[in-house]
């Protein structure tokens, strides 16, 4: 009963102990553990034009522009704070859209970030189409782009 | 605990698994038809992704069972390891392989759809990197298991893997929460309800139950097989010693 006792008290602590040194790597790592940057980092910390990063928000509503006769796009990402410039040229995930997360890899430079990879992120609803048009038409809906309305739940720790 | 040393009788646990597999596997083709049917033919597409969403009618139920058999590994480990019982490691060693398919059908179906909707089979945040790593953990735990001749230190030397790497369990789960990830925050399980539709919700329910039955179906088989192998090979001990 001793010898079982003393395990049971030695796994628990081992456990905890491990938990600890774990969560304290986790928290001093944090910044590289972190997949994308929001733009108000991008714009607190203007990361030098060499530097290869991830930046991530939403798609601003009327933002996209095509360069006619090429396949460039501009858009503007923001988190409803800052908003930054975007360049890319390439083709676009399907989930790409006005209002809606998306994950840029590339360079801030002069300004505008120069995205060599455009990710679509996916929110965490999911709802048939004539439910979403249904609670669009009762007014209901909020919509997670910055026209003055509020976010969905669960987004705010996201971007 | 006296109670559950009655079940902890390897004889007992035999019957008693005889008992319980057909069962298991009963409810595992019945939920998996229903699941399959109301997933791909009686629910509706995404309002956003289209029929590709379907995709989470097997990935997310892996998902959760690739954590699930894991914290069943790590806490059959941990009786393992302090109550010395030798089920407990039977237990811990069937799971894994479970485990670590469940694991591997959760990173595929993910990546297929991540392709379309992402736009790329593959990033390295923190969900997509910290479940790989699951993957690597239960195939570190089965070589483990496989390393040495002896069982008892078998046991040990994998109980003690399997606890460590038990820390990897709520790293999974939060990731999505602690550090901003390409990978979608939770749908169903979080605070204040879940964020998806119940046309969809009930599929994916009745999925996870059907995964669910699969594993204890598939690890009364593997415990039976196993407690059967140390049978017959105690008794071929016997037969060259007492001979």
């Amino acid at each position: 009963m001793k010898r079982k006792h003393k395990r049971l008290t030695f796994v628990i602590i081992a456990m905890a102990l491990l938990g600890i040194a774990v969560g304290l790597v986790m928290f001093a790592f944090e910044e590289n553990i972190v997949f994308f940057h929001s733009p108000t980092d991008i714009v607190t910390k203007q990361p030098g034009p060499d530097k290869r990063l991830r930046l991530g928000g939403l798609v601003e509503d009327g933002s996209v522009k095509r360069e006619a006769g090429t396949a460039v796009i501009f858009f503007k990402v923001t988190d409803l704070e800052n908003t930054v410039d975007v360049r890319y040229e390439g083709l676009l995930p399907d989930l790409f859209r006005e209002g809606q997360g998306v994950v840029t890899e590339g360079r801030f430079q002069g300004g505008v970030f120069n995205a060599t990879e455009v990710l679509a992120k996916h929110d965490e609803n999911y709802m048939p189409p004539e439910v979403a048009d249904a609670i669009k038409k009762s007014g209901q809906w909020k919509e997670p782009a910055g026209d003055g309305q509020s976010k969905p739940e669960g987004e705010s720790s996201g971007y | 605990m006296a109670d559950l040393h009655r079940f902890a009788n390897p004889t007992r646990f035999l019957r008693l698994a005889g008992y319980i597999q057909p069962w298991a596997a009963g409810i595992f083709f019945i939920s998996l038809a229903a699941g399959l049917y109301m997933g791909l033919y009686a629910s509706p597409g995404d309002y956003q992704q289209g029929e590709s969403a379907r995709i989470m009618y097997v990935h997310v139920p892996a998902a959760w069972m690739a954590m699930f058999c894991y914290t069943i590994m790590a806490v059959a480990s941990a009786v393992s390891l302090i109550w010395k019982h030798p089920l407990s490691d039977v237990a811990a060693r069937a799971t894994a392989p479970i485990g670590a398919a469940f694991t591997f059908l959760a990173l595929a179906t993910g990546s297929l759809w991540g392709k379309p909707m992402w736009g790329t089979w593959w990033v390295w945040d923190a969900r997509l990197t910290s479940v790989l790593v699951l993957l690597f953990l239960y195939i570190g735990y089965m070589a483990l298991q496989g390393a040495f001749d002896d069982r008892t230190r078998a046991a040990k030397a994998s109980a003690v893997l399997a606890l460590v790497g038990f820390v990897n369990v709520p790293i999974i789960k939060f990731s999505v929460d602690w550090w901003n990830t390409l990978h979608q925050p939770a749908s169903v399980i979080k605070m204040g309800g879940s964020s998806i539709d119940p046309s969809m919700l009930w599929p994916l329910l009745i999925m996870a139950l059907a995964f669910k039955a699969y594993y204890v179906w598939v690890l009364m088989i593997r415990m039976r097989t196993e407690l059967v192998d140390n049978k017959v090979r105690i008794m071929r001990l016997r037969q060259v010693h007492g001979g």
